[in-house]
């Protein structure tokens, strides 16, 4: 009976979005896309038409963004709490994870970094380095839970990430612009220093959405169990 | 015709469904939670196909030089923070959830509403909300009472 009301419900579901998908348009030519894609380059200097979207065009989006992370993260403490001093751990990981993850430890932080780098030349950037930082971090959490991550260090990392990306923005201001107006020379495009402010900004991403995500993680681990 | 693209839109469309029946019909808070991540997933990949064009190649630059047809790099902008966002909506519900079975034992949701049920009923000091046409209770309490 219930599987046959399921297969209901998603045959009505299933009915009512083709009804919709009937009525869409699709294929449209992009309203603001091909002349962003015609000018981007000249106008930011970034390789990646999609940082420069995201950095440039609508900086303060990513502002919120970070900002909507940040909340999640410390409700998250906030509901978890502290564990009990005394409260039962889990035993340690057996040897291939614990090896494994002292063997990852460099690489993911190399990788991680990469990424951020040249986030606006290759695929890639602060977000999604920033969790390769974060798995970095997390992983030898996971092969020794007696080990904590000093979560002191990752909320001033995290502080000054979040506050450099609004001075940075700020900056912006001072010189007449708009907030988080891209600065600096632009450099040649598709070379490392190019693209003014936008790796730092970048940078300031990747270290905040790090840390993060390495602090929300160990304190899903270390949350107590029921029993 | 059954063209690729349609078969994608088969898929984002058929992740959403998946999704919505886990959201609306699961009884497990987890699963309820897993619904909305695959949810996420399916919007997210209608989001791009949205703007999908035949051959456009990513809007990165290759070897030097701009690809000559690129795709549209609004919506792949608003899918990288839909999915950053996707993240911290997970981690947090999770969380949420690891805290209702510390303070009730259970996932259940039919039963964890009954037990906030009681507990608003014996906060504020009144009976139980009863009416003669509620369905029988699922589940009965330690106490004895529904």
């Amino acid at each position: 009976m219930r599987r046959f009301t399921s297969a209901l419900f998603l045959a009505g579901l299933a009915v009512l979005v083709a009804a919709v998908y009937q009525q869409m348009n699709l294929a449209v030519t992009p309203l603001a896309g091909d002349a962003i894609n015609a000018s981007a380059g000249q106008q930011v200097g970034a390789g990646n038409i999609v940082t420069a979207v995201v950095l440039a065009f609508r900086g303060f989006d990513t502002l919120l963004e970070l900002t909507i992370l940040f909340t999640a993260a410390t409700v998250g403490g906030l509901v978890l709490g502290k564990p009990r001093a005394d409260a039962p751990r889990d035993p340690d990981a057996g040897f291939i994870l614990q090896a494994g993850a002292d063997l990852f430890f460099p690489l993911l932080l190399v990788v991680g970094l990469y990424i951020i780098l040249h986030g606006h030349l290759t695929p890639g950037g602060g977000f999604q380095g920033g969790v390769v930082l974060a798995a970095a971090f997390f992983i030898p959490v996971l092969a020794r839970p007696g080990t904590t991550l000093n979560h002191h260090a990752i909320s001033l990392i995290e502080g000054l990430a979040g506050a450099s990306f609004i001075f940075i923005g700020l900056l912006a201001m001072f010189g007449g612009a708009a907030f988080l107006t891209p600065m600096l020379d632009k450099g040649e495009l598709g070379t490392l220093l190019s693209a003014g402010t936008l790796p730092l900004l970048y940078l300031a991403v990747g270290l905040k959405v790090g840390s993060e995500l390495a602090g929300l993680l160990a304190n899903l681990a270390a949350a107590e169990a029921t029993d | 015709m059954l063209d690729l693209t349609l078969i994608f839109y088969i898929a984002a469309v058929g992740l959403m469904l998946i999704g919505i029946a886990g959201i609306v019909l699961s009884a497990h808070l987890v699963r309820v939670i897993f619904g909305i991540a695959i949810l996420e997933a399916g919007a997210n990949l209608l989001l791009l196909l949205a703007t999908y064009r035949e051959g456009a190649a990513a809007p990165i630059m290759v070897n030097g030089e701009f690809p000559v047809v690129m795709a549209d790099p609004v919506p792949q902008a608003l899918v990288l923070t839909a999915i950053v966002i996707g993240v911290g909506i997970l981690a947090l519900t999770l969380s949420l959830a690891l805290r209702v079975h510390r303070a009730y034992g259970t996932l259940d949701i039919r039963e964890i509403r009954q037990h906030m049920e009681q507990d608003i009923a014996a906060a504020a000091g009144i009976e139980m909300p009863t009416s003669s046409e509620a369905p029988l209770p699922v589940y009965v309490s330690e106490e004895g009472g529904p």
